[in-house]
């Protein structure tokens, strides 16, 4: 239940009132995390929020944090600068099952800040490209504005093995790419999806509308794995907070099978 | 005529008689990018089934330009105002890439439908699909799914 | 305190105190360094606080509980546990209401976070009730039982001296029997005194539960039990059974309150709710905490205390995009369905000592059992068809 402290040893201003903050722990002791997981970053002074770890797993020694700037907490840790100092306590969660994919096409479908949690699985899969069938990330965002990475997308758009997709809800001068919720580019993934794994990250609306689609294309619910987000205090399920059901979703999530949570998704307050 | 109708999603698993309908009404098209394909306001005389490129439709607004509400590509179909009195297009639609389009001619569907309500059967639910999926991401865009 | 005691194991038959052995029993585990806590009548209720003698116990004092309502009463005997319960449980000294989790201090940009555990005292709890031990079994297992066992709890905890009392005289508002937890501690105790007031000799019958309770009583003065304070002590926890003021049946609560997730009571309920979170501060396996921050004045020190939370508050829910229950019979349901089934599948156990505290202290008189039977008589409605 102890912050561990950690220096900021980059700052990244991203897209959409976003920040990525590179980390290192003070005491040399980074601790490996799984795709998915999330860090407890304490701004002192200010409180403590739950943040996605959104780097990449194989690179020891730092920490990744993309924030969105919404509150107080992420607000003053938006606000760091390198050489200051954080808290962290973590990595906590049930990751992204990525080996569940292996052998089998993918679909990455991204919602807003929904990108930053599921960017260690494109560098995952990426690394490990011949384990998997066709990779497809699709991505969408309110404007051109809120687009999280669009460098990092670019460069994997040109890899050629990944297909990326992205959207935008509302049209902007000079945006030249796709208009309308992400779902739409569904129809651009070609071919039978019966095989597909799914993992879709966003909002929780967002989730919805994307699980769905992907079930309108064949995909199994239990294929679809989505990342749920709930008021998380202790990250060790024994504030009470997170509850979901049965679920302590610091522990038992924030990734869930769809099939798992769908009928719980749709009890209002639940 | 037939074998590109039947590649194209939209026009899956009809019956060879149906096809053979479709296709007396439907050529091919080619449309560079840039291209106007629909005007608001202009008679609604047909509609394509995308094999290929990337469409915009929206509406042109003063001060603004044209305002893009949203793209679609291959598999999908642009256009159903041919299907409904007065026959008239209410948005305007650009080709954003080269464009390969199957484009099916609407006065002459519209004879063929009177004449074969199994085929006006067959279209009407095709459309009512494209309609109910629209609506479906109008609903997602109106209710802000990326707001957190 | 053991924590699994086996019943069937032999136990020697025990003992019998009288009440100056009670004092020496008290005064034995002060010797042994506890900080010994036991019930005293304080602002009109029995709470559970440090005692020093037998003088400082209820003697006499009885209580009346009903939905909405708590009050002392003169019993027409001398019995020192001769109340039902206090209406706050043991668990403000287990797993206090605020306790501080660490201090943090910021120089020249520089953070030290100081997370030197407080000293905890042993606590001896005299007068714990069957179902307090239940509770104290279910918090357990929420701090103990866990990948993340909690240090603050697991402290305070490990060297707890348990003296059970055998409940003479049930509330209105209990119902231990039907879920299992009393009105007799069965385990989890080192010594149990069953009261036997009236009759030529106010006395405890002494049942050991643990090596520690063995040897602690060895130490203090007392008799053999006979056959007839045997008798006499079965007869009171039989004369409780059938006093119980309440029941709730279980059969099938777990999946009953899961497939009416959906149902008009949770609104009926709710509106009468007041959310003001009496029902979870008094609930003795009620866990949920906040994590709070804060900054000391004058020396710019950053402070986190845990301190208790309740799921009726708004924020409890609460995420940056908004509240997930806006609403009190969301709330409501939300506690009922934790307590009654969810924690079934996260502690493997009912969250449910059967106290009664939830009723009586609940302002408006809400009583959970009678929302666990309303919700099953129109489910048997819903499924069987079959009116009652």
């Amino acid at each position: 239940m102890i912050p561990r402290v950690h220096r900021v040893r980059e700052r990244i201003q991203e897209q959409g009132d976003s920040v990525t903050l590179v980390i290192e722990p003070t005491d040399g002791e980074w601790k490996p995390f799984e795709s998915g997981q999330f860090n407890m970053l304490w701004a002192f002074g200010v409180g403590e929020v739950p943040i996605s770890i959104s780097g990449d797993p194989s690179e020891p020694g730092r920490v990744y944090h993309t924030i969105h700037d919404v509150g107080a907490a992420t607000h003053a840790l938006c606000s760091l600068t390198p050489g200051e100092e954080l808290g962290v306590r973590g990595p906590f969660g049930r990751p992204w099952d990525v080996n569940a994919a292996k052998g089998r096409d993918v679909v990455l479908l991204a919602g807003g800040i929904g990108l930053a949690p599921l960017r260690p699985v494109v560098y995952e899969m990426l690394a490990r490209r011949a384990e998997f069938g066709h990779i497809a990330l699709l991505v969408g965002a309110r404007t051109p504005g809120d687009l999280l990475f669009p460098d990092e997308l670019k460069a994997w758009r040109e890899r050629g093995d990944i297909q990326v997709e992205t959207t935008v809800d509302r049209y902007e001068l000079g945006w030249s790419g796709h208009v309308g919720v992400v779902t739409t580019l569904m129809p651009l993934v070609a071919g039978d999806m019966a095989q597909t794994m799914g993992f879709v990250c966003g909002p929780e609306i967002m989730m919805r509308f994307g699980a769905r689609s992907l079930m309108d294309r064949g995909v199994s619910e239990d294929d679809i794995q989505v990342s749920l987000e709930r008021n998380m205090q202790c990250a060790v399920e024994q504030c009470g907070h997170c509850q979901f059901g049965e679920f302590f979703v610091c522990s038992d999530g924030p990734v869930f099978r769809w099939g798992r949570v769908a009928p719980m998704v749709g009890v209002r307050e639940l | 005529m037939r074998e590109l109708l039947v590649e194209h999603p939209f026009f899956a698993d009809l019956d060879s008689e149906t096809l053979d309908l479709l296709a007396g009404c439907a050529r091919n098209e080619r449309i560079g990018a840039g291209a106007r394909i629909l005007h608001e306001g202009d008679p609604a005389n047909s509609f394509y089934a995308i094999r290929e490129g990337k469409i915009a439709l929206g509406s042109y607004v003063p001060g603004r330009g044209f305002t893009t509400v949203s793209t679609i590509g291959a598999g999908e179909v642009l256009g159903w105002s041919w299907l409904f009195p007065p026959y008239k297009w209410h948005f305007d639609a650009e080709a954003r890439e080269d464009v390969s389009a199957l484009s099916l001619d609407g006065a002459c569907l519209r004879a063929k439908c009177d004449a074969d309500p199994k085929l006006g059967y067959h279209l009407s639910q095709r459309f009512a699909k494209v309609m109910e999926a629209r609506l479906g991401i109008t609903l997602a865009l109106l209710v802000d799914i990326y707001h957190s | 305190m053991t924590p699994t005691a086996d019943p069937t194991q032999k136990r020697p038959l025990g003992g019998v105190l009288s009440v100056e052995g009670l004092d020496a029993l008290l005064r034995q585990l002060q010797d042994r360094g506890y900080l010994v806590i036991g019930p005293i009548v304080q602002d009109g209720a029995v709470t559970y606080e440090p005692i020093a003698s037998h003088q400082d116990l209820p003697r006499g004092t009885g209580d009346e509980q009903r939905p909405g309502m708590y009050r002392l009463r003169r019993r027409d005997d001398d019995a020192f546990f001769g109340y039902a319960s206090a209406p706050a449980s043991w668990k403000r000294y287990l797993f206090p209401a605020r306790s501080p989790l660490f201090r943090a201090e910021r120089s020249e940009g520089s953070i030290q976070v100081d997370d030197t555990p407080p000293v905890q005292p042993r606590y001896a709890f005299v007068g714990v009730r069957s179902c307090e031990l239940a509770a104290i079994a279910i918090q357990n297992r929420v701090f103990l039982d866990s990948n993340h066992p909690d240090s603050t709890y697991a402290a305070r905890s490990k060297d707890l001296f348990v003296v059970a009392v055998s409940c003479s005289d049930p509330a209105g508002t209990c119902f231990c029997q039907s879920m299992g937890t009393g009105p007799e501690a069965q385990a989890m105790f080192d010594l149990r005194l069953t009261e036997l007031v009236g009759g030529s000799e106010h006395r405890f019958v002494v049942t050991p539960g643990s090596p520690a309770g063995e040897q602690v009583l060895a130490a203090v003065p007392h008799r053999p039990a006979t056959p007839a304070d045997v008798t006499a002590a079965t007869e009171v926890t039989q004369r409780a059974k059938e006093r119980m003021g309440r029941s709730m049946d279980v059969t099938d609560v777990h999946d009953l309150l899961l497939r009416n997730r959906e149902h008009p009571r949770w609104k009926d309920v709710g509106s009468r709710c007041l959310a003001c979170g009496n029902c979870t501060f008094a609930c003795p396996t009620c866990f949920c905490s906040d994590s709070e921050d804060a900054n000391e004045l004058g020396t710019g020190a950053a402070v986190r205390t845990r301190a208790w939370a309740s799921c009726f508050g708004l924020d409890y829910s609460s995420m940056h995009g908004g509240t997930i229950r806006t609403t009190i019979p969301g709330r409501y349901r939300q506690w009922m369905t934790h307590k009654l089934a969810t924690w079934f599948d996260q502690f493997g156990t009912s969250g449910c000592a059967g106290c009664g505290r939830c009723i009586t202290m609940c302002p408006v008189g809400i009583d959970i059992t009678e929302e666990v039977k309303m919700i099953q008589e129109s489910d048997r409605v819903k499924t069987t068809g079959e009116m009652q």
